[in-house]
């Protein structure tokens, strides 16, 4: 690509910003320097381009992925939008760009730095996602049921389609700490993500205090003591999730 | 008595149970019913003792009429006694359901009065759930020996598992220690079971609506170590289940010694749990690996051996069939190297359709080497340190590390003292027996 100066991308950080700032680099003919968020304090020494989320834009490009590259590519970039993967929007630029030039060849090329980076990355994604399958607990909060949960990648959006199935009967409210962001599903109703600062599910009522009790019970009785192995337990349920589940409540 | 020493009491009783996993069927959620299941099965916490917590694994009761030697609920036994009410059963399944602290219920019970007033309990219980509640989680079952077949049939009409123990190795063992029930006994719910599902198969066929009988299929357990069955007994009878009864699973159980009798182990002996690994392994290879019990331990060999996994032991004493070249034999001969699992056999299978394979290409597709290279040639090639054909030099390249340290003074084979526990859980049911057991190595 061409040279001119490097530029350090500043967006909004949502996903359609992410693609204006595609476009914006489609424009400049040359990669950025970094891509940082509009609200991280500046401290760098190369120029700055603050880049603005225009819809129809990100539309253009986000139709142009399945198109021009693959749709496995357009959705791995989606997924990848969701991660934590290290400069996250610096690879997904790369792997965009990489795609345009070789079409839908570029998922298989996974000894490619970038590649192989966002492959990693979708596996953390996918295996953190069903860790919060097993272990998210819900609590019952006078009328629906509040779960809070901090994980590393933006889950929510993997997780939410198995609830809303799954407690199709119930209200429920789950909280994602991390990425400040919720999701609210009314039984046979609304289904909708919300982004807040912070949320505290109101206090637990008396009958939620007692079958949080009786579950306690259980998962303590049901262990064999002949057979105590801390190592496997922490293995099958890595420790860094057990601050949001019920049966390791006060006991940290 | 409150709801929580019941529970304590009925989880108390069951937890020795190991066949409780929540997979083989799946059922997308319906409007109006709370629940869905997932073929593959879902882990909801991992207890102390590293296993997989999926579901609510209680008995109905623990007040048995049955005097089964091994068992902390036989009648001699001075313990509290206890039995849930079918409503109580229901309450807990929901309530912990919603919660996502369970993927549904595991229900196994004494026998109370006899089995058939037994079974009923149970029925009520599970129409509860199923019928008023519109229960639409996991639920596995535990046939009653001794029942009647019409609510045996009832049962499995509303679960998605059912169960019959096998107990223990044979006839012997079972008129010694359990003397109430009988070979027969516990095979005739199993053949009712298996029958009621070919039948459902074919009504399915018929009639896509067709209410599911047992859909997730059968399975059984039975305990090690209680009896003095050598393995190679215990491996063809396992054999024999998943031909005979067409069973999902068959499970083992390490025998806990949790009561004293002249007929049982020592309450100190500790649970033979490297055994237990061993038919793990083991029956992995016969499920998977298209190996036969025959193979496995034969005459000469009628017990594992405890420092080589069973498929290693098989091929240092077959090395007449290695090296194999790894471009030209067969998949099934593939499955059968040491080190080299199902997943690494399907990529060499695929990749050398591609490409001829040199041992560069074998570690770029994953495939760990460090066992496999004393029994493989590529193009013809070895990279083994070893000359070839002296098995007893194999088999001490490739022992388990951890055993093989063990050396003279401490470790020693059918349950004294144990060896590094936490290697043996690789194949006991941990996490699902679904996909992620699948690329077990071995
Ligand atoms: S029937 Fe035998 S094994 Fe079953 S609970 Fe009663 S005593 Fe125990």
């Amino acid at each position: 690509m061409a040279a001119g100066p490097a530029y350090i991308y500043r967006y909004d950080g949502s996903y359609p910003g992410f693609l204006c700032c595609v476009a914006e680099c489609f424009r400049d003919k040359r990669l950025p320097q970094g891509v940082q968020l509009l609200d991280e304090p500046q401290a760098t020494l190369f120029p700055i381009k603050e880049v603005e989320t225009r819809p129809g834009l990100a539309q253009r490009v986000e139709r142009s992925l399945p198109e021009r590259i693959s749709p496995l590519a357009h959705s791995m970039v989606r997924r990848g939008f969701l991660t934590c993967m290290e400069e996250k929007e610096l690879r997904l630029l790369r792997f965009i760009l990489l795609g345009y030039k070789h079409g839908a060849k570029v998922t298989n090329m996974s000894t490619h730095d970038d590649v192989h980076a966002l492959d990693a990355a979708l596996l953390y994604l996918k295996n953190e996602a069903h860790y919060h399958v097993e272990f998210l607990r819900f609590a019952e909060c006078g009328g629906f049921l509040a779960s809070t949960i901090t994980p590393n990648n933006l889950v929510l959006p993997l997780i939410a389609p198995h609830f809303c199935e799954r407690l199709n009967t119930e209200d429920f409210v789950i909280y994602e700490k991390t990425h400040q962001m919720g999701f609210v599903h009314q039984a046979g109703g609304r289904r909708e993500f919300f982004q807040a600062q912070g949320w505290d599910p109101p206090k637990p009522t008396e009958a939620e205090e007692r079958f949080r009790a009786l579950w306690k019970k259980f998962y303590d009785t049901v262990a064999v003591e002949g057979r105590v192995n801390p190592k496997l337990r922490r293995g099958n349920m890595p420790m860094r999730y057990w601050v949001n589940m019920t049966e390791f409540q006060g006991r940290l | 008595m409150d709801l929580f020493e019941k529970l304590e009491i009925l989880t108390d009783a069951a937890k020795y149970d190991v066949a409780c996993t929540s997979s083989g069927v799946d059922r997308p959620g319906a409007p109006g019913a709370l629940g869905s299941a997932v073929k593959a099965g879902i882990c909801h916490s991992f207890a102390a003792d590293g296993r997989c917590i999926s579901l609510l694994k209680v008995l109905m009761s623990n007040d048995c009429a049955y005097d089964c030697t091994y068992c902390v609920n036989r009648r001699s036994q001075e313990c509290r006694r206890t039995s849930f009410t079918p409503e109580e059963l229901c309450t807990l399944t929901m309530q912990f359901y919603r919660r996502n602290y369970i993927e549904g219920l595991f229900l196994s019970s004494a026998v109370v009065r006899n089995p058939d007033y037994t079974c009923e309990l149970m029925l009520q219980a599970l129409r509860m759930l199923r019928e008023r509640e519109r229960f639409w989680g996991y639920v596995h079952v535990k046939a009653i020996p001794g029942a009647s077949p019409r609510l045996t049939q009832q049962l499995g009409m509303l679960a998605d598992r059912m169960s019959v123990n096998i107990e223990l190795p044979s006839q012997k063992s079972l008129s010694l220690l359990a003397p109430q029930k009988s070979k027969e006994k516990i095979l005739t719910p199993m053949r009712q079971i298996r029958d009621g599902i070919a039948e459902n198969a074919k009504d399915i066929v018929k009639y896509k609506a067709a209410p599911r009988f047992v859909p997730a299929g059968q399975s059984t357990q039975m305990i090690i170590g209680a009896t003095p069955e050598p393995d190679r007994q215990v491996l063809m009878l396992a054999e024999g289940l998943y031909k005979k009864f067409s069973l999902k699973r068959v499970f083992f159980s390490a025998y806990m010694p949790v009561v004293s009798d002249r007929a049982l182990p020592a309450r100190d002996t500790p649970p033979p749990l490297l055994r237990e690994h061993r038919l793990y392994q083991a029956d992995w290879l016969l499920r998977f690996y298209g190996f036969q019990a025959g193979e496995i331990l034969d005459d000469a060999h009628p017990d594992f051996d405890p420092l080589l996994d069973p498929k290693c032991s098989w091929a240092v004493r077959h090395m007449e069939h290695f090296p194999v070249e790894v471009n030209r034999a067969p998949y099934e001969m593939l499955l059968r190297v040491p080190g080299i699992g199902v997943k690494s056999a399907r990529r060499i299978r695929s990749a050398r359709r591609q490409a001829t394979l040199d041992f560069d290409g074998l570690k770029k597709l994953g495939v760990v080497l460090k066992r496999a290279r004393y029994f493989i040639t590529c193009k013809g090639k070895s990279i083994s340190p070893l000359p070839m054909d002296d098995p007893a030099v194999i088999a001490g390249a490739i022992r388990e590390r951890g055993f093989a340290q063990m050396g003279k003074g401490g470790q020693s084979w059918q349950g004294r003292e144990l060896p590094a526990l936490e290697q043996l859980s690789l194949f006991a049911p941990s996490r699902e027996d679904g996909v992620k057991r699948l690329t077990g190595q071995i």
